[in-house]
C-alpha cells in the first residue's frame, strides 16, 4: 500500500497530513512552527507516521507547501499553499468555488474551479490588520486564550465598533474600551467584525461564489464562522480539518505523482 | 492684559504651554496622555500654572488643540492640531513653508502659505508604520523602552534594511535580523530610515517647499533629523530641545494670544 503526505508549513502552526490511495486521510498532525522551521517540519511528519501507524518508507511521495515549504528537507517536491488550499476544500467540499484561508498572518481568497485549480486569487500579507494576527493582539490585549475568543464573542448583546484599521492602534482602542466600561464578549465581537469586513473585501476582488469554504487555522473560530456567514449572508463550508486543507491539498498532488509515475505517459514518435 | 495658554492633547503625550502678553513661555508641562483625557488636560495645566507662579485668574484665554481636544471642558476654543502646529513653526522659524509633525500615533505633512494658513496637508494615522509607534513596537521588540532608542541608534554603524510595511509583521523580521547578528542600534537605524522614507513620500505629495520645520515627539530623536537632512535637499528647521515636542501647544498658545488681543482684557 502506498500513502502520499503533505507538510503544510505555515507561519505560525505546523501541519502534515497522510493519505491513502483513495485520497482518504489516514492521519494528521498539528505543532506550533516556532523558530526551527526545519525542525516542526520534520517533528510533524513524524508525529502524523506515528499517528497512522504508517512507516516512513511506505510513503511514496511527499510535498511541501505554506511559506516554509522549502524547509521541507525530505520533501520530493513544493507546491505553494494557494494551490493546496484550493485542492484540498474542492476535495472536502466538491460545490466549492471560492476559498477563504485565513491564517496567522495572512489571509488569502482564493477563486478555483471545479476541478480545484486556481483561477484567481487575493491575498492580504502586507498589513497585520483582517488577519489572524489582529485576534492574537486582542488574546494579549484582553488577556483570554486564542481559543476563547470567539465563544466569548458569541455572547455578545452590543458589539462596539472597532474604528482603528491597524492592529497596533487597535491594541489601544481595546484598552480604552475597556477603560469606559464595555463588556469583553462586545469588544471582541468588534474585533471579528472588523476582521470579516475586511476579509469580504478581499473575497470581493475575487469574486463571491455559490459556495465559500473557510479554511486555514481561523476557521476554528467559531465567532468568526458566525460573524462572517452574517455578513456573507450565506453559510460556508467548514470543515473539522479545516486547519490541514493545505497539508490535504498538497497530499492530492503528492497521490497525483504517485499515480502518474505508475501509468507513464508513453511518447510516441 | 492677561496670559494665555495653548493646550495640545495628543494620541501619546499631552501638552500645555503658557504665554505671557508678550510672547515669553513662562510655563510648561508635559505629561503622558493615557485614557483619561479630561483629567489629564486638567493636570498638564495646574502642573504648568504651578510652574508659571501664576493663579488662575491670571489667564485670560485658553485654546485646546490635538486628538483629544473636545475633551478639555475649561479651554475657550479649540483649534485644529495642524492650524495651531503651523503657527507653533512659525514662532520660532517665520520662513516655514512646510511643517512635518511624527507623534506617536500619527504623521502629518502640511504646506503653508506667507500668511500661515495651511494650503494643503496629508496625513496617516490609519497605520502604525507610518508613525512613531513603528520605532516604538520595534525598540520593544528587541527589548528596548522608548527613551531608550536615542542613545541606541546613535551607536548605529550600518543600516539593516526593515521593509517598514507593517509594524506588527516588523516583529518576525526583527527577530529575523537579531537571529542573522545584526545589531540592535543597526536594526533601529534601518526602521528609522523607512519611516523617513514614509514622511518624505507625505511630503512629495503636499508638494513640500522650503523651509521645513520639524515637530512632534519622533523628532527629539537627533538621528531622525540627520536621516531627514541626508533626504530631502529642502532647508530643515529644528526647535531647541524640548520645544520640538511643545510646537504645537506653543502655536495653540499664540492663536489664544491673538484672540485675547482681538477681544480686549476685561
Amino acid at each position: 500500500m502506498a500513502y502520499a503526505a503533505g507538510v503544510d508549513v505555515g507561519s505560525t502552526q505546523t501541519k502534515a497530513v497522510i493519505i491513502c490511495e483513495d485520497g482518504n486521510i489516514v492521519s494528521r498532525a498539528l505543532i506550533d512552527t516556532g523558530a526551527n522551521v526545519v525542525k516542526a517540519a520534520e517533528k510533524a511528519f513524524l508525529l502524523a507516521l506515528n499517528d497512522g501507524n504508517v512507516r516512513e518508507e511506505e510513503v511514496s511521495y511527499v510535498i511541501g507547501t505554506g511559506y516554509g515549504r522549502y524547509k521541507v528537507t525530505f520533501g520530493n517536491t513544493q507546491i505553494t499553499e494557494i494551490s493546496c488550499h484550493g485542492r484540498g476544500a474542492v476535495k472536502m467540499f466538491p460545490g466549492t468555488r471560492t476559498v477563504l484561508d485565513m491564517g496567522g498572518q495572512d489571509t488569502k481568497a482564493i477563486s478555483v474551479s471545479e476541478a480545484g485549480e486556481i483561477v484567481d486569487f487575493c491575498m492580504n500579507d502586507k498589513c497585520a490588520a483582517g488577519t489572524g494576527r489582529f485576534l492574537g493582539a486582542a488574546s494579549m490585549a484582553l488577556d483570554i486564550p486564542l481559543d476563547d475568543l470567539g465563544p466569548t464573542a458569541l455572547n455578545s448583546q452590543k458589539p462596539v465598533k472597532i474604528s482603528t484599521t491597524c492592529t497596533v492602534f487597535a491594541e489601544t482602542e481595546v484598552l480604552s474600551w475597556l477603560g469606559k466600561g464595555k463588556k469583553i464578549q462586545d469588544i471582541l465581537m468588534g474585533v471579528h467584525k472588523s476582521i470579516a469586513s475586511r476579509s469580504v473585501s478581499l473575497l470581493r476582488r475575487v469574486g463571491i461564489s455559490e459556495e465559500i469554504t473557510f479554511t486555514g487555522g481561523v476557521a476554528k473560530n467559531t465567532g468568526m464562522i458566525q460573524v462572517l456567514n452574517e455578513t456573507l449572508e450565506k453559510k460556508m463550508n467548514v470543515s473539522e480539518d479545516s486547519h490541514f486543507m493545505g497539508a490535504l491539498g498538497a497530499a492530492l498532488f503528492a497521490l497525483d505523482h504517485i499515480v502518474a509515475s505508475r501509468n507513464p505517459i508513453k511518447v510516441t514518435a | 492684559m492677561k496670559h494665555v495658554v495653548g493646550i495640545d492633547v495628543g494620541s501619546t503625550y499631552t501638552k500645555a504651554v503658557i504665554l505671557s502678553p508678550d510672547r515669553k513661555i513662562v510655563g510648561k508641562e508635559m505629561h503622558p496622555t493615557g485614557f483619561k483625557l479630561g483629567e489629564i488636560s486638567r493636570k498638564v495645566f495646574d502642573d504648568a500654572m504651578q510652574n508659571s507662579g501664576l493663579q488662575e485668574n491670571d489667564i485670560g484665554y485658553t485654546i485646546s488643540t490635538g486628538y483629544g481636544r473636545h475633551r478639555v471642558e475649561f479651554c475657550d476654543l479649540t483649534v485644529t492640531d495642524l492650524t495651531a502646529t503651523a503657527r507653533g513653526a512659525n514662532f520660532y522659524f517665520p520662513k516655514t513653508r512646510t511643517v512635518l509633525d511624527i507623534g506617536g500615533q500619527t504623521m502629518k505633512a502640511s504646506r503653508l502659505n506667507e500668511y500661515v494658513k495651511v494650503k494643503s496637508f496629508r496625513l496617516n494615522d490609519k497605520c502604525a508604520a507610518g508613525t512613531g509607534a513603528f520605532l516604538e513596537k520595534t525598540a520593544r521588540y528587541m527589548g528596548y523602552e522608548t527613551e531608550e532608542i536615542g542613545p541606541l541608534v546613535q551607536t548605529s554603524k550600518e543600516d539593516v534594511p526593515i521593509s517598514g510595511v507593517c509594524a506588527v509583521f516588523a516583529e518576525s523580521e526583527v527577530i529575523n535580523q537579531l537571529s542573522l547578528g545584526s545589531a540592535p542600534a543597526d536594526i533601529m537605524h534601518g526602521a528609522m530610515f523607512s519611516l523617513v522614507k514614509r514622511a518624505v513620500q507625505l511630503l512629495k505629495r503636499v508638494r513640500m517647499e522650503s523651509e521645513i520645520t520639524l515637530t512632534g515627539g519622533i523628532m527629539r530623536f537627533k538621528t531622525m533629523i540627520d536621516v531627514l537632512r541626508e533626504n530631502v535637499t529642502e532647508k530643515i528647521n529644528v526647535a531647541d530641545g524640548e520645544m520640538i515636542q511643545f510646537t504645537t501647544a506653543l502655536g495653540a498658545a499664540t492663536l489664544a494670544l491673538q484672540r485675547l488681543e482681538k477681544i480686549g482684557d476685561s
